[in-house]
């Protein structure tokens, strides 16, 4: 007779699992993947899958000019759209030594902030739905689509709007843009009160953001995080406090620095910049300068041979174009610096201890934007 | 709606042939009204359209309206998928696949520029599928880059045209 | 420190160093055997500080690879361009950087995935946009594909 083995069975699994998070996944905010290893409920480690969306950008520019690049710049980040365009014509601009009126300074600037505001609407709806509050989905998107409207009106287009040119601006602004700016945020200082009282002070959300995630300032220099979710653990990395481009230097606004690093201070650092980014606007939206709407530019565009470097400060962070011209038309190389793609590799390492419905909230506190990880 | 396409319908032409029948003929009515007014899409966007198909499901635009009302996070519940945004050489078996998963009837809608025909990314770029209909078969095409949320809802209008066009006898048709 | 005083900084820590012109910012070339512990020095030394590496990226010159590392020190505010050359083309092979800069880690495996460079010691060295078996490395000058490529 054979013997009988009796193994004995665990009531708890002890051992690591993998579940899939991905591509298809709503709080993915995209196509990312993400393939957990667990332990019961409990996040052991993470590797995130890139590349569902890889469309070689980079390898597509070489075979650009630039004022074509300004197209593709704006499908990498679509929430940033305008700051992507700044950041490709400052390079030209430096580059070429051209100087822009001053008025496109003041529109540039003031559009870039207009961008930066809806993009943290979107966060902030998706972030409020990911962590289960469909209204803050709704409430987000019902004043997004009051600053879309402002661009639709200057820009001709709601999400992808290519605006900016090598030089000035594609056309000029609205007569109605100031008028409406100023209504936007008149509009939006009483509506933003709706999103504290929703979120901010909220006791189930605080719970599940507060010391959950934490991310020390060491850390996130070492790992280049910057953006907002840098700034909240203390790295100060504002791009447009460091290296001023259009008229920041003119502006007055507060960098939004934090020690704590947490979910929490990372969503609070989005709010408070909303703040700022109104507070900039209103100082300079009555003081558009008369003038030219472009400098005047050749009708074909050759960088002198040589190595350029140009940094825009996006809603997401630091984002870096680094630019090989050979002297011709087209770019010998480029390289998009994205934020989110550092941001990405620190999921791993805030997640690891925590819960996997805290994954979720720290992921959306990352604020992904996955066609820009991947390019 | 002409009349050479209302001949198309082959629920008709039965009724015609066999004298018709009040209860018979609103059957195939009453499907296809439900079904039409109650199209669950997948949560599925890989880019910026889907920022515009969120903004098409939010307050000022309301999809609601149109009875596209519950965004699906899972294939296997949903009945269209809108494919918003552009597909690679990496994303295309996993879009086979969420396709596959979901169950009959389902439908497809191509939206914007990149899942019509590969949109700006169809020259010089190695890793882009030019077109969804590559990969699944697409029943309303959207251009744009991205198309503005009221043609998405033009879009979808067009697809529940198309729903109440279909029968059960073109089901029974299939099934044998 | 200005640009002079870090020149003389790493030419004492690396005197085969060779420096290039540009407007922008200081830039060396660093034999590739000497990378890890330049960088290294770099970043612990309490004069330098290097400790934000803010872009790596590889660049196909047709003669040889190449890595640029874009460095700011948070603390001094300097800035720094290292670059290293590997001249095989078939197995090109650098030192790794991420254990000093995290970040480097997916940087690295881009510049693997899209330009073949490998990196020695990196903990995770596979393909990240692409799949395991892709043929090939897309942003080398040489590359083709007849397949998926529609030239303009």
């Amino acid at each position: 007779m054979k013997e009988v083995i009796h193994t004995p069975v665990k009531a708890l699994e002890e051992e690591e699992y993998h579940i899939n998070m991905g591509p298809q996944h709503p709080s993915t905010h995209g196509v990312l993947r993400l393939v957990v290893s667990l332990q019961g409920e409990i996040v052991k480690s993470l590797k995130p899958h890139c590349g569902y969306i890889h469309r070689g950008i980079e390898k597509m520019c070489e075979k650009d000019t630039y004022p074509q690049i300004i197209h593709l710049t704006d499908r990498m980040d679509y929430l940033s759209a305008h700051i992507n365009n700044h950041g490709v014509c400052l390079l030209v601009e430096d580059a070429l030594q051209i100087e822009v009126p001053e008025r496109v300074k003041y529109i540039r600037t003031i559009i870039d902030e207009l961008t930066r505001i809806q993009s943290h609407q979107l966060w902030w709806a998706c972030f409020g739905m990911d962590l289960g509050g469909l209204t803050c989905f709704f409430y987000g998107l019902r004043d997004r689509e009051k600053i879309l409207d402002i661009f639709e009106e200057s820009c001709g287009s709601r999400l992808l709007h290519s605006y900016y040119t090598p030089g000035g601006l594609m056309w000029d602004i609205h007569p109605n843009f100031q008028k409406s700016v100023k209504d936007f945020i008149k509009y939006f200082r009483k509506k933003i009160k709706d999103y504290d009282r929703l979120l901010s002070g909220n006791i189930i959300f605080m719970e599940r953001t507060k010391n959950v995630g934490h991310l020390s300032k060491e850390d996130a220099i070492s790992y280049g995080i910057t953006g907002p979710s840098g700034r909240a653990s203390g790295f100060s990395c504002d791009i447009r406090k460091h290296h001023p481009y259009g008229v920041y230097d003119k502006a007055d606004f507060r960098e939004i620095l934090f020690t704590e690093g947490d979910t929490y201070h990372r969503y609070i650092a989005r709010m408070d910049e909303m703040h700022e980014s109104m507070k900039i606007i209103e100082q300079l939206i009555d003081n558009i300068p008369a003038g030219d709407f472009s400098a005047k530019m050749k009708a074909v565009i050759k960088l002198p041979a040589g190595e350029y470097y140009q940094r825009v400060e996006t809603a997401r962070g630091e984002m870096g174009i680094y630019c090989i011209s050979d002297g011709n038309k087209t770019p010998y190389r480029i390289k998009f610096r994205s934020p989110n793609f550092s941001n990405l590799g620190v999921l791993d390492h805030l997640s690891r201890g925590f819960k996997i419905a805290d994954l979720v909230a720290i992921g959306a506190s990352l604020d992904f934007v996955i066609p820009d990880i991947d390019r | 709606m002409k009349e050479a396409d209302f001949l198309d319908n082959a629920t008709l032409e039965t009724f015609k042939h066999t004298g018709g029948n009040v209860l018979l003929t609103t059957i195939d009515d009453v499907i296809d009204w439900g079904r039409s007014n109650s199209v669950w899409p997948l949560t599925f966007a890989t880019s910026c359209c889907g920022i515009e198909m969120m903004a098409a499901g939010a307050s000022r635009h309301d999809f609601a309206r149109f009875g596209i009302e519950v965004y699906r996070a899972s294939p296997r519940q949903s009945d269209l998928i809108v494919v918003a945004g552009t597909i690679v050489n990496k994303m295309a078996p996993v879009l086979k696949r969420l396709y596959d998963q979901m169950s009959e009837p389902k439908y497809v809608i191509a939206m914007g520029a990149c899942a019509v025909s590969g949109g700006p990314f169809y020259y010089n770029c190695y890793h882009v599928v030019r077109g969804v209909d590559h990969v699944i078969p697409v029943d309303v095409y959207i251009p744009g880059c991205p198309p503005r949320p009221e043609a998405l809802l033009y879009g979808v209008m067009q697809l529940q045209r198309k729903i109440k066009l279909a029968t059960i006898a073109d089901v029974k048709r299939i099934q044998k | 420190m200005d640009q002079d005083k870090l020149k003389e900084r790493i030419t004492a820590l690396v005197p085969e160093a060779e420096f290039e012109e540009n407007k922008q910012f200081l830039t060396a070339f660093i034999p590739a055997g000497k990378l890890h512990t330049a960088a290294q020095n770099l970043k612990e030394a309490e004069d330098t500080a290097f400790d934000y590496l803010f872009c790596q990226t590889g660049v196909d010159m047709t003669k040889y690879l190449m890595v640029v590392y874009h460095l700011n020190s948070t603390k001094h505010g300097h800035s720094v361009v290292l670059k290293v050359k590997a001249d095989d083309r078939v197995n090109p092979a650098i030192d790794t950087v991420c254990d000093i800069w995290r970040t480097a880690e997916f940087l690295e495996r881009e510049i693997y995935d899209l330009l073949g460079i490998h990196f020695n010691n990196h903990p995770d060295m596979r393909r990240i946009f692409l799949d395991e078996n892709w043929k090939g490395h897309p942003l080398r000058k040489d590359y083709k594909d007849e397949v998926n490529i529609v030239e303009l």
